[in-house]
């Protein structure tokens, strides 16, 4: 049999971990706009737009770590443990925005603003930790007979700062667009207006990323420079610019569904760039998928469980942002 | 951290998050299967008392659900953060198992408890209570991969060790490992019991302070008919789990019966109290009951069992901690015994609802079954120190390389962040069930104006009962 059991894996993971970029990305870039939109009604119609749908999306975070678990023990063991602090802070957050979001329904109008605070603070620290997390995870991790051996505040670098501010504006721009598409109004005008700067910011990120890691890594650099890789892997980067462009323009009309499409194929273009930079790596700089694997005998009885749920998850999360599409008016939630 | 080593702290952080995370998967167990009972005598007799004590309680199972949930991410990386010795080492097996619990937690999330939680209108009688049903066989099924995994970890078997890492050769004896099912059996009815004790003080504090109405009378009914027959069994359950401890980890015996060592042809004596001493290798200040261990562990007059002395000092469990956590779940169960058989006497003297004595003790025992699950899983997983898999992998060897400093730091904010985050939810919770299922029942008649989504089980939970807990500085904000 030539089933390739960790490449299947590190597909299902790659794929949970950017459905959960791309779904908890947009709620918590709410809860990173909240300190610029200091309405109160403007701010319940946001929390508005993603109440029916955001639990569902961190489904994918606890997912991805069990299978991680399951499938690549060695690698869960060498990334959790190196990137221990700021996987911590992002539970945190999580976990306090998370409630903070849920108790701001229920709080009389003296209490509103406290949980407003902590949803918006939950969500920096969550988001800025995921990005510290990221920055770390491409730098690579020290690693002495198959565990981590470097320091508790390794992950902490220029870079890794750099990745956690970058991804706030990420996200941000995900909430931004996606607002304009959930929203109507003044909040709607505002948003384009925010959507501008953000998406120069997201394109300027992208490039400064690009340029940043094939310096600092040689491999990276063989990688996309060295003929004839440079051929296949030059849409990319053409289809960042264009995509970017088409953001641009679409702000400029009557925007509605378009930014926020295109904000998510330009975060899939990043995220399959890195991928590409990475690959076959999943213990960056040396580890590989096949090295990492647990036991076939592991990967097979999880697959079977994985392969029965995760379509009905998808089926599910689909009919859901079915059922709740549409603008969200002020003053109103779903009925 | 007060002296404390790394791995001791990387212990302590990990019992307390999993402390605080148990306490709402029991809830969820127990009050998952209350309802369906509840729902299932609604649509047999036909009586409104039943179906407003499951809409009052299916809020409050909400609350607790969406807290398991949220507690429970933190467990998912823990493993990986703090022991990651042990994840590279065995997570080919307890990997698969944790994935197939969030499997089927989010299937079911997915699926029932939506129809179950917001369904009531929009879906026919017979529809909604299989999903109720189907929503407490969830619950099961998950507490079965978790303790599957766990009871791998204190009694191994269906592996190899190839190349230094555990390769899981035969999933139906890994799963069915010895101790399994009686940790099964003895978590789940745990759960029961500190849900009908829940229950029961909840109808209890509403009677005491006169809201005597039917639905709390029959909630209190139900709670101590559940402990009437329950109690009795849980402790054959503990008996018979027990048992299996001392064939599969008869050090941890010891050290819960704090009993160090046997004189040929002598029996075992209970010691009722005493304090074990690690350094002495004796249990001092000793009261004892002559024959009673040998009888309830060997069934014998005269029978032994190993000491402690018997096992090199680096395999010994602290006994000074584990034989007074399992005095603490054995005490607490014996009140429970005594409640049940106290509700019977008043049931038939008919004061079941008036005994002011017996309403207060029902009260105090409200949180009791919630402490006796920690006070069993603390010495259960003390006392299969030193090892995290049994006689396979030492703890000591297990923990990732961090400080003490970097853990006790961590530790610090997980205790802000849960006794704030979780502190507000459990007072949420209270505050809930102080409201009485007659309020409740009422703004469901009416109507409800909220919004209300499945992946969102706190959108069940009433808009109009405020969660903050009122802190002086908070007011000002």
């Amino acid at each position: 049999m030539g089933i390739d059991l960790p490449l299947i894996w590190a597909i299902i993971i790659a794929f949970g971990l950017m459905m959960y970029v791309i779904m908890d990305g947009f709620d918590l870039g709410i809860g990173i706009l909240f300190p610029f939109v200091p309405d109160r009604d403007d701010r319940d119609t946001m929390v508005n737009t993603v109440a029916p749908v955001w639990d569902g999306n961190e489904t994918w975070l606890v997912l991805g770590g069990a299978a991680l678990l399951a499938a690549f023990p060695l690698a869960y063991s060498i990334i959790l443990s190196a990137l221990y602090f700021p996987l911590f802070l992002m539970l945190g957050g999580l976990i306090w925005r998370g409630v903070a979001f849920e108790f701001r329904f229920k709080a009389n109008d003296s209490h509103k603003p406290f949980w407003d605070k902590a949803f918006a603070w939950g969500s920096y620290v969550a988001t800025c930790s995921q990005g510290l997390a990221l920055g770390g995870f491409i730098n690579g991790f020290e690693v002495k007979d198959a565990a981590f051996s470097g320091g508790v505040l390794d992950w902490l670098t220029p870079f890794s700062l750099f990745t956690g501010a970058a991804l706030v504006v990420a996200y941000a721009l995900l909430g931004c667009t996606w607002l304009i598409m959930k929203t109507e109004g003044e909040l709607q005008r505002s948003m384009i207006k925010l959507a501008r700067p953000a998406t120069l910011a997201v394109l300027a990120i992208i490039i400064i990323v690009s340029i940043w890691t094939p310096l600092a890594h040689a491999d990276v650099a063989n990688r996309w420079f060295a003929l004839p890789n440079m051929l296949f892997f030059a849409p990319v980067p053409a289809l960042v610019l264009a995509t970017t462009w088409a953001i641009l323009r679409l702000l400029r009309g009557e925007p509605h569904v378009g930014p926020f499409l295109f904000t998510l194929f330009l975060l899939f273009l990043g995220y399959s760039g890195l991928a590409i930079s990475l690959w076959p790596n999943i213990v960056p700089p040396a580890i590989s998928i096949w090295e990492a694997a647990g036991p076939a005998e592991s990967m097979g009885f999880t697959l079977v469980g994985a392969l029965l749920v995760i379509p009905c998850i998808l089926a599910y999360t689909a009919w859901s942002y079915y059922v709740f599409r549409g603008k969200v008016k002020p003053g109103e939630g779903y009925h | 951290m007060l002296g404390f080593t790394a791995l001791e702290l990387a212990r302590i952080q990990f019992g307390f998050t999993i402390s605080f995370h148990i306490i709402f998967p029991a809830i969820t167990i127990g009050l998952a299967s209350y309802l369906a009972v509840l729902e299932g005598l609604w649509l047999w007799k036909q009586d409104v008392v039943h179906r407003d004590l499951y809409h009052f309680w299916s809020k409050i199972f909400a609350v607790n659900f969406a807290m398991g949930v949220v507690s429970g991410i933190v467990m998912a990386y823990q493993f990986g953060t703090n022991w990651s010795y042990f994840s590279a080492f065995a997570g080919s097996i307890t990997g698969p198992l944790l994935t197939y619990e969030v499997l089927t937690a989010f299937f079911l999330e997915a699926g029932f408890l939506g129809v179950m939680l917001f369904g009531w209108n929009k879906v026919g009688p017979g529809l909604h209570w299989f999903a109720t049903i189907m929503v407490a066989i969830g619950t099961l099924v998950s507490a079965t991969w978790i303790l599957a995994s766990n009871s791998w970890m204190q009694t191994p078997q269906g592996y190899e060790i190839i190349s230094g890492r555990v390769v899981p050769v035969d999933w139906l004896q890994v799963i069915f490992n010895p101790s399994f099912p009686y940790r099964l059996a003895h978590m789940t009815v745990a759960a029961f019991l500190a849900t009908a004790l829940f229950v029961g003080a909840s109808g209890a504090w509403h009677l005491l302070r006169g809201n005597d109405i039917r639905p709390i009378r029959i909630m209190l009914s139900m709670a101590m008919w559940m402990l009437v027959l329950v109690t009795p069994l849980q402790i054959a359950l503990g008996d018979a789990h027990g048992l299996n401890t001392l064939k599969y980890q008869p050090a941890k015996i010891a050290a819960m019966e704090g009993h160090w060592g046997n004189t040929p042809g002598q029996s075992v004596p209970l010691i009722l109290f005493g304090w074990p001493d690690m350094a002495a290798e004796k249990t001092k200040f000793a009261v004892e009951i002559p024959h009673l261990s040998s009888l309830i562990l060997t069934h014998e007059w005269n029978g032994q069992f190993p000491g402690l002395k018997e096992f090199a000092p680096d395999d010994r469990p602290n006994s000074t901690v584990v034989f007074w956590t399992f005095r603490v779940m054995v005490g607490l169960g014996v009140l429970m015994l005594l409640l049940g058989v106290w509700s019977l006497l008043l049931r038939y003297r008919r004061t079941l609802y008036q005994s002011k004595p017996f309403l207060r003790f029902a009260v105090a025992m409200g949180p009791c079954g919630l402490i006796a699950i920690l006070a069993g899983w603390l010495t259960t997983e003390i006392g299969r120190q030193p090892w995290v898999v049994y006689g396979v992998m030492r703890t000591k060897d297990a923990v990732s390389n961090h400080s003490a400093l970097a853990l006790s730091t961590t530790l610090l904010v997980f205790i802000v962040i849960y006794i704030a985050v979780f502190g507000t939810g459990v007072s949420y919770m209270l505050r809930l069930v102080a409201a009485g299922p007659a309020d409740i029942s009422d703004s469901e008649r009416h109507g409800s104006h909220q919004t209300q989504r499945p992946a969102r089980p706190l959108s069940a939970a009433p808009d109009d009962v405020d969660p903050t807990i009122d802190l002086p500085e908070s007011e000002d904000r």
